[in-house]
């Protein structure tokens, strides 16, 4: 079989407009979980299955696309699914930030601000905010509905309880548009300052069978306690390769006798920052 | 008298019902009950296993929708039918003016979050968003229940089954509310920590100034703490009056027999 024998995107056609509509539900309504009937992928839930049916969705011939996993685009999941979409859509492929007009990503936000005309597709292992809080499915719709949320707070109230600051780094609720509560997928908290954004981002959830929505510039704001205020927080360090100090840092093992260094997790940041001449301490003791 | 005088005299009833019923198929679960609960006043209902009460408690707190009658409750001076209203405004009422105490306390209570989690929700429900504040009141709650400061990070899994039921009593009463349903609340407890609680429960009841309706099968809980007291059987009320006037002089055969087989020690 070749590439030729898919339908574009490989979806059929009546897929990708349910998913379409769904998609103009659920931006429609930001931050609600729109239902749909997500199909099977010929890759395994968790791998994100969610985010390229939305992506298959919004696929447009002259679209170039960019994947990240973890803000690296270099990773075996962000090389599949990009190789997947130049296979069975033929579209052009980027690793550019700025380049790109329909980005997937699993837990990162590019560090690069987007722009208008940009589409962000999140992949989301599990949509609901409140599920470690409350198991019932039923219970949950019926808290989301009635705009019951107190139920988020115990859980950071616990947090601060128990470690003295709100623990929760990622996947770390909002409230948008002062109506639902979101679970933004499981991006570091420090990305959650960037969700208010000019481009689309979607989100979808293959196994849970949902989509939500952020249209641009909707306001969401990250729970907190007044006394105890939401803070975007990363690893207290510069990147090793590029000098940034504003970027969010993995931190990477070099050897077995304790030696580490804090990379930009963005790979397009942190390449972007050293073709211009940034220069991180790790490079200057290699110099 | 051992209850409580009423604390308040007022002339509108906080709550008022009126030919209710609920049927389970052709059988019934409880049926034409009515009566008046003022403000500051205990009611106990009891009857043996089977006769409505909890059916009837389940229909007064909003868990179960009536088929018949009417459930009438004192909102802002208004009577409203809680039955009939919205459901966001019948759960709004269920976390604010109401509180429902289970006879399980782990039905009533979060058991994987702390103490202060748990008496802390229903502040959080109703929009505190001051950590501090939160955990000063539930301190407070815990002091009230008897509950040691050092317990309030400890998950209820910790506590004893006499602790969860006064945890559980924290959390429901902490945002203060006007009227509370209690569905066996010494239930499976033994008798010294039933005697606590009572007297822990009847402290509350009259400190606040709280209106209760309180289910039980216990004849000596009722005596404790409720000023009315109504007898059920098959889902039926048998008799209604003063506790004191119903246990003394019992005039339903079933209120007799109920009274008789109370054990002597």
């Amino acid at each position: 079989m070749t590439a030729t024998d898919y339908n574009f995107a490989y979806l059929d056609e009546q897929t990708k407009r349910m998913i379409r509509r769904t998609i103009l539900k659920a931006l429609a309504i930001p931050g609600y979980q729109a239902p749909f009937a997500s199909r099977e992928m010929p890759m395994p839930y968790g791998w994100g299955t969610g985010g390229v049916q939305v992506t298959a969705a919004v696929l447009t011939p002259e679209d170039r696309l960019k994947v990240i996993d973890q803000g690296a685009d270099d990773t075996t999941n962000a090389v599949s699914i990009r190789r997947f979409f130049a296979r069975t859509a033929g579209v052009a492929t980027t690793e550019a930030t700025t380049e790109a007009t329909v980005i997937q990503t699993r837990h990162r936000i590019p560090e690069t601000p987007l722009t208008e005309g940009q589409i962000l597709v999140y992949q989301v292992p599990i949509p609901e905010p409140l599920r470690f809080l409350e198991p019932r499915e039923t219970e949950t719709r019926k808290m989301h509905s009635l705009e019951e949320y107190g139920l988020m707070h115990v859980k950071l109230y616990e947090d601060i309880a128990r470690h003295g600051a709100i623990a929760t780094a990622y996947a770390y609720p909002v409230k948008v548009e002062g109506r639902y509560v979101m679970d933004p997928s499981p991006i570091p908290k420090f990305d959650n300052p960037k969700l208010c954004s000019p481009a689309i981002q979607l989100f979808g959830a293959g196994r849970e069978q949902r989509i939500y929505a952020l249209p641009p510039h909707c306001s969401v704001v990250s729970l907190d306690f007044e006394d105890h205020p939401f803070e975007p927080s990363k690893a207290d360090a510069a990147c090793g390769l590029c000098g940034a100090t504003d970027s969010y840092l993995d931190e990477v093992i070099t050897d077995d006798e304790g030696g580490r260094m804090f990379l930009c997790s963005d790979t397009d940041y942190c390449a972007g920052r050293q073709a211009a001449g940034h220069r991180g301490a790790a490079q200057e003791d290699a110099a | 008298m051992n209850a409580p005088a009423p604390v308040v005299a007022s002339d509108a009833p906080l709550l008022r019902v009126r030919g209710l019923e609920k049927r389970y198929g052709a059988r019934i679960g409880c049926a034409a009950v009515s009566f008046d609960l003022w403000p500051g006043e205990v009611m106990g209902i009891v009857g043996e296993s089977g006769s409505g009460k909890s059916t009837l408690l389940g229909c007064l707190a909003g868990h179960m929708a009536p088929d018949a009658g009417e459930v009438l409750f004192d909102v802002g001076g208004v009577l409203r039918d809680t039955a009939r209203m919205a459901e966001a405004e019948r759960r709004r009422l269920a976390r604010t003016d109401w509180a429902f105490v289970h006879q399980h306390a782990h039905e009533g209570l979060r058991m994987g979050v702390s103490a202060g989690g748990n008496v802390g929700e229903r502040l959080m429900a109703v929009g505190a968003r001051h950590y501090g504040d939160i955990r000063a009141q539930a301190l407070d709650w815990l002091g009230r229940v008897e509950i040691a400061a050092d317990r309030i990070d400890d998950r209820p899994t910790a506590f004893s089954g006499g602790m969860r039921q006064r945890l559980q009593i924290a959390r429901n009463l902490v945002t203060g509310p006007r009227l509370v349903f209690m569905d066996e609340p010494t239930g499976g407890l033994d008798v010294s920590v039933q005697a606590r609680l009572l007297d822990l429960l009847r402290g509350l009841v009259r400190e606040m100034g709280l209106s209760a309706i309180i289910v039980t099968h216990d004849l000596a809980v009722v005596r404790l703490l409720a000023d009315r007291l109504m007898v059920m059987k098959d889902g039926l009320v048998v008799e209604q009056g003063l506790t004191d006037q119903v246990l003394d002089d019992p005039q339903h055969a079933y209120t007799q027999l109920l009274v008789a087989s109370v054990l002597q020690v």
